[in-house]
């Protein structure tokens, strides 16, 4: 016995997420080239602009080569070991949700996602689920349509509502971005699109549900969201994959565009399969989240819990181009036994007046090493402009790492900037108190994870608040005995 | 009929990362309904019986048992224990950041109902129990939406720490310097609410270096507690005798 938290073996099978789905799927072979991005483009009958766009990425992308400024190490990706597309077999594109395959509805009925439309429509929220490079269903998008919302997959998005697409698709975040943005401006399979038109508060949350389930299989899915003028919605994008002893690539991106007066927040309850205790296995989670605020008052809040992952690489930012724009960032961070997460936020301040907000919290256990990485840019036009970050990060037991790297590059003078930054430790003397009046040790670390990110949670909608307290519980599971 | 609830017998215990030996063969049995008060010099392990009865992990039993209704309390995980009905007033209270006193007290409460096979409180029950029960210890709704202990006053924490005694309704409570720092107010506070829970059937184990609580809370026994063993074992009339002429003589006579 020693007075120190010990680390205990958690193992991946705690992840209960981890099955895998029997499908027949239609997959293309290994490799990338630009014979693998026309067949892409080919199965999903895009149109020519399409293809022409994805090919010019490719060629950029081979010119560009892998970040590695984050503190994070991995094996290095093969990309011509992965296969960029696979969809599962169904017999033709399902019209109705009655028609979509009953194995693939099951998948969903076991992650808690129930493809179905009720009834009532209080509390209830439409979901897209996206299944590996496909779109497998979309809910409630007749009465999304009856106020003029359009939800649907980007694929569909790309024949039916092309002029949008071709408008605002990388118009955020520009295939040059990044080196994965680069690549998933080149292969993108699937992913959802909101429009939400002038004057409309959507009726209900939208979410997507992605899932990663074929083998060897890069997942590079594509969001996009526009809010016109003066409307609202809730977004919020969940996701899964099987338990596999390889890393699985996912490299996405996600545009926001808001204009005058509109709001959008996002939320993300990210539970990618994390890999096993020593580190084996796990999603390299690389990916590219921004929003323009490009109206006058508009609002755009990222809400993010992220517990799963092998390897996180994420900076969900927003651009305050509009005078009086808010941007805002909420992230509990967890990461356990081997994950190591680099992620943080970008806010820069273009608008006069222009707000944001950062609430960061990083919780670390096991051997896992979470750093915070954020950015506050303000331009010299960017009157007025306010930040408030504060980035706590709490780390249970000894053999884990958490380093704090804020950046601030200020050119006004009449900006306000706050940065307030703590560090603590769940104590062996706060676990005996716990424990003395009953309440077992792992109870105590999650009561006391759950007080430490109350502020990010209270954020999320409801129905996701419970599902993600309880997650936060199971991906700490053994890190204390 | 007598009826033993805690039996320590030839104890040694000590620090487990560097095997430092403090409690050299305790004997000592309470029986229940009893009141047992331990007296003793700064550092000759008083805290440290306290926290080898609860199962604070940073000691290690080396020798000799400890008996509780049956049980035996090494077996058990500090949780178990607390379950079985053993609590202890630190002398020290912790402060846990971002968990509010309310939520800690619900969590301790359910977990000990979920052991003992009782169903748990839901929000309303609790709350109506914990209101009740803070206003007999002066607590303040407002002190018990704060985190639990954190930049509460000395005293605020001991009375807090007899508002869990009272909500916990344990069958043994050790107090440790429960009386220290409180105003006189305070001490009758803590001192009725002690009174209030002590049944025939509930014991005590109280550590003090002062008789004011004593006065409050009357012992059967009266123990003087010196290098990790109990030296001599009196009444209350041992307790008034130790304030004018303190240890020494006893200490002496044991060398
Ligand atoms: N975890 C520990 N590591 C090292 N030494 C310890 C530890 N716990 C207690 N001790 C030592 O053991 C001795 C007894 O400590 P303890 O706190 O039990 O004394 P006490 O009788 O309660 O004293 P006081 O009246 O001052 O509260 C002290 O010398 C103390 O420094
Ligand atoms: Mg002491």
């Amino acid at each position: 016995m020693t007075d120190k938290p010990q680390i205990e073996d958690l193992s991946g099978d705690k992840y209960k997420y981890g099955f895998t789905t029997e499908i027949e799927a239609d997959t293309a072979p290994c490799g990338l080239n630009e014979d693998i991005i026309r067949l892409i483009s080919a199965k999903k009958n895009e149109p020519e602009w399409l293809l022409e766009r994805r090919l010019k990425a490719y060629r950029h992308w081979l010119t560009m080569s892998e970040p590695h400024w984050a503190k994070l190490k991995y094996d290095a990706v093969d990309f011509q070991a992965l296969s960029y597309y696979a969809a599962p077999k169904q017999k033709a594109k399902p019209k109705s949700l009655e028609d979509v395959d009953k194995t693939l509805l099951d998948t969903y009925n076991k992650l808690g996602i129930p493809l179905k439309e009720q009834e009532a429509l209080s509390g209830v929220v439409a979901v897209d689920a996206v299944f590996d490079s496909v779109s497998v269903a979309t809910t409630y998008r007749a009465k999304l349509a009856q106020s003029g919302i359009i939800f649907c997959s980007i694929s569909e998005a790309v024949k039916e509502h092309p002029e949008l697409v071709q408008k605002y698709l990388g118009s955020v975040v520009p295939y040059t971005d990044n080196f994965y943005a680069c690549l998933n401006s080149a292969v993108f399979t699937d992913g959802s699109f909101v429009y939400i038109p002038k004057g409309v508060k959507a009726p209900m949350e939208l979410s997507t549900y992605f899932r990663i389930n074929a083998q060897n299989t890069g997942q590079f899915e594509r969001t996009l969201i526009v809010a016109e003028d003066d409307s609202y919605v809730s977004y919020l994008e969940g996701c899964t994959a099987p338990q596999r002893d390889e890393n699985q690539l996912h490299a996405a991106i996600v545009e926001i565009v808001v204009m005058n007066n509109a709001e959008v927040k996002y939320s993300t309850v990210q539970n990618w399969y994390p890999g096993d205790k020593d580190g084996k296995g796990g999603v390299y989670n690389f990916v590219t989240k921004r929003a323009a605020c490009r109206g006058i008052n508009s609002k755009v809040s990222w809400t993010q819990v992220e517990t799963g992952s092998a390897v996180t690489w994420k900076y969900p930012s927003c651009i305050l181009q509009g005078d009086n724009s808010v941007g805002e960032f909420y992230s509990v961070a967890i990461t356990n036994n081997r994950q190591q997460a680099d992620t943080g936020t970008k806010m820069i301040h273009l608008g006069k007046n222009t707000r944001s907000k950062i609430i960061s919290k990083g919780i670390s256990a096991g051997f896992s090493n979470q750093t915070y990485r954020g950015l506050v840019d303000i331009a010299a036009n960017a009157k007025n402009a306010r930040n408030y970050s504060q980035c706590d990060s709490l780390l249970i037991g000894s053999t884990c790492g958490s380093h704090t790297v804020p950046y601030i590059r200020n050119r006004s003078k009449s900006a306000v900037l706050e940065h307030e930054a703590t560090t603590s430790k769940i104590s062996a003397e706060q676990l005996f108190y716990c424990q003395q009046r009953g309440i077992k040790e792992e109870e105590a670390v999650g009561l006391i994870v759950n007080g430490f990110c109350k502020e990010v949670m209270q954020k999320l909608p409801m129905e996701f608040a419970i599902e993600a307290g309880k997650l936060i519980n199971i991906s700490l599971e053994g890190s204390v005995g | 009929m007598t009826q033993k609830l805690l039996e320590i017998k030839d104890l040694y215990a000590g620090v487990a990362e560097s095997g430092k030996e403090i409690i050299k063969g305790l004997n000592l049995t309470i029986n229940a309904g009893e009141t047992h008060a331990v007296m003793g010099p700064n550092g000759a392990g008083k805290s440290t019986l306290s926290y080898v009865l609860t199962g604070k992990p940073d000691y290690v039993v080396t020798g000799g048992s400890m008996r509780f209704a049956e049980h035996d309390l090494t077996a058990l995980k500090p949780e178990e224990r607390a379950a079985l009905g053993i609590f202890l007033s630190m002398q020290a209270p912790v402060e846990i950041p971002g968990v509010t006193t309310q939520n800690f007290l619900k969590h301790a409460i359910n977990a000990q109902r979920k052991y003992n096979n009782l169903p748990e409180l839901d929000a309303a029950e609790f709350l109506k129990l914990l209101r009740s029960a803070a206003k007999n210890f002066d607590i303040s709704s407002e002190m018990l939406k704060r985190e639990i202990n954190v930049g509460f006053s000395g005293g605020e924490k001991k009375r807090l720490e007899i508002l869990q005694l009272s909500l916990l309704q344990p069958k043994l409570a050790i107090l440790d310097e429960a009386d220290s720092g409180l105003d006189i107010d305070a001490l009758k506070i803590v001192s009725q609410g002690v009174n209030q829970w002590h049944t025939k059937e509930n014991s005590l184990l109280i550590i003090t270096h002062h008789l004011d609580l004593l006065r409050q809370i009357k012992p059967d026994f009266v123990h003087i507690y010196a290098d990790g063993k109990i030296i001599k074992t009196g009444d209350m009339a041992l307790a008034e005798e130790l304030e004018t002429s303190g240890y020494k003589n006893y200490l002496d006579a044991a060398k």
